[in-house]
């Protein structure tokens, strides 16, 4: 690697991880504003105009708390746990590609951290290891809500992955590669994935919300059944990792969905304008964001309307819904793919 | 029983239709629900800026009045202690000294007089109580503060000031308590 693209990725590199945190930030302003608008309230107003410093005061509020470590906790462990669900959640955004490419000085930069072939595998992998920090921080808690909150945890996302991963090998069935890059540049125009794969889109969503803990699949930390969930014994900055990573995983997913489903940087009917590459690919970056965006919303539209499933409920939806469904869909896929390639003589 | 409102629904056990199970386009339904309620005009009152409009005999912060000539009217007689079902009010009585007559109209007065604001049930018995028109409620609302302590009101948050610019005008309920007893 020569040293401009050295220093390309480095910049690259911690653009995306501010860009992450700070979409993070006004995640947790824009929710109170959605929720506010959608119960007819105005929400925060009173930091700055429209409230619009509100994250930067929540952000203080939080590291001048008193630091709480309960003296029954396991010290190592309590810590681990929300560092462990921050770098998970920071360490995903590295396989999206985030736009086309740069051409600079007649060499082209890729916007992406790394185009690793099996990207999807990675998102996942790094995906599982998120439960850990859920997991870890209630065990060390030594709290029986928390240990609740964090056996939740831990059994949804088993459950939903399954559903997930299937979701996704009937994707990689039709495009035949598990490198985002690909993925995305195979939906070029508007080839979006969604229109070929739509209950796959549909279980990848749902999954999603499950993944990211999201209601109407917010089980671990069901206020009115565990006190806090697992993180019930957490305070200051470290219940505040939590709650961050919570909005860099609905960040992180909502880049995926659009990544996988949505054509990713592509856009409709920009080809035919004769626009210079460079332009081209940072206007792929403005309309991927703006997918990302919605998404966005759309988990939080989806937390102000529907209430929280019951125990029971959430694991017949996994297990007898969503994973059958997801079964049918491979097969689908496989059936089409057959009849595509002419291996069907009726 | 008549329902108070035309939106109340009789709630019944059937079984959920199938689409209703598929539960999509249920939820669909509810989203477009909240949908509409985020371009709906807000309720919200940004309160030390707008303030929501009040009735005039409004009964907030209490003052204690003096006559046309300045003087304190109260008497320290109690009565509006005794009166408060929050059991909000302390007083100490202390004697008028010769040369004081400017500043009492009795031959006794309140030295300390004070409403705790966070008791207070604002409910005007005390006012009803005073024999001497001495304490009213206005349509003044009790500030917001930090401390516990910063809501005991003394005198000097109570007593109405001597130039005419700075009293209080209670005529409105004043009116109103006549009417009542008489
Ligand atoms: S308004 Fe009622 S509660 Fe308040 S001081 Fe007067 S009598 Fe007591
Ligand atoms: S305010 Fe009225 S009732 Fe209360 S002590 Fe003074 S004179 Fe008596």
């Amino acid at each position: 690697m020569e040293y401009s693209e050295l220093i390309f990725k480095i910049i690259f590199v911690i653009a995306v991880f501010a860009v992450s945190l700070l979409i993070a930030m006004y995640s947790t302003y824009a929710e109170r504003k959605i929720a506010a608008f959608m119960q007819d309230r105005i929400g925060p107003d009173r930091a700055g105009p429209f409230g619009i410093l509100q994250p930067l005061a929540d952000g203080v509020k939080m590291f001048m708390k008193e630091e709480i470590i309960p003296s029954h906790a396991d010290k190592a462990l309590f810590i681990l746990g929300p560092s462990l669900m921050m770098l998970t959640a920071c360490m995903t955004g590295v396989v999206i590609p985030w736009g086309n490419s740069l051409l600079i000085n007649g060499r082209e930069y890729i916007l992406q951290i790394t185009d690793v072939n099996i990207g999807i595998l990675y998102i996942f992998a790094v995906v599982s290891i998120g439960v850990y920090g859920i997991m870890i921080g209630g065990w060390a808690s030594n709290n029986k809500y928390s240990l609740l909150g964090a056996i939740r945890a831990s059994s949804q996302m088993i459950s939903y992955e399954l559903a997930m991963g299937m979701a996704i090998i009937a994707l990689v069935m039709m495009t035949g590669t598990l490198s985002l890059r690909e993925i995305v540049l195979q939906q070029h125009g508007a080839h979006w994935n969604v229109f070929y794969q739509p209950l796959g889109f549909l279980i990848f969503l749902v999954c999603a919300f499950a993944e990211t803990n999201r209601t109407p699949f917010d089980l671990p930390e069901c206020e009115t059944e565990l006190v806090g969930g697992y993180h019930t014994e957490y305070s200051s900055m470290k219940l505040g990792f939590y709650l961050f990573a919570e909005y860099i995983n609905m960040f992180i997913s909502s880049a995926v969905i659009a990544t996988l489903y949505f054509g990713g940087f592509n856009m409709p009917f920009v080809s035919g304008l004769g626009l210079s590459h460079n332009t081209l690919a940072i206007l792929g970056v403005v309309f991927f964001f703006a997918k990302i965006f919605f998404f966005i919303f759309l988990f939080m539209w989806v937390r102000w309307t529907i209430p929280r499933f019951r125990y029971d409920q959430l694991m017949n939806l996994g297990w007898k819904v969503m994973i059958p469904l997801s079964i049918v869909n491979v097969l689908l896929t496989g059936l089409v793919l057959l009849w595509r390639h002419g291996l069907f003589h009726f | 029983m008549q329902s108070l409102t035309n939106r109340s629904k009789v709630v019944v056990n059937k079984k959920m239709s199938f689409m209703e199970k598929l539960y999509l386009p249920e939820i669909a339904k509810g989203m477009m629900i909240t949908l509409k309620h985020l371009f709906k005009k807000k309720v919200t009152i940004k309160y030390p800026e707008q303030k929501r409009p009040v009735a005039p005999v409004w009964r907030g912060w209490h003052v204690l009045k003096r006559d046309e000539l300045g003087r304190e009217n109260c008497t320290a007689c109690g009565l509006c202690a005794v009166a408060c079902p929050a059991e909000a009010i302390t007083m100490t009585a202390a004697e008028r000294k010769p040369g004081e007559e400017n500043l009492y109209r009795e031959e006794k007065y309140a030295s300390v007089y004070e409403i705790n604001m966070l008791r207070c049930i604002f409910c005007g018995l005390c006012e009803e109580a005073c024999p001497k028109e001495a304490i009213f409620l206005t349509d003044r609302n009790v500030p917001v503060d930090l401390l516990r302590d910063d809501f005991i009101f003394g005198k000097d948050k109570l007593v109405e000031g001597i130039e005419p610019e700075k009293r209080i005008d209670v005529s409105v309920r004043a009116r109103a308590h006549r009417q009542i007893e008489s």
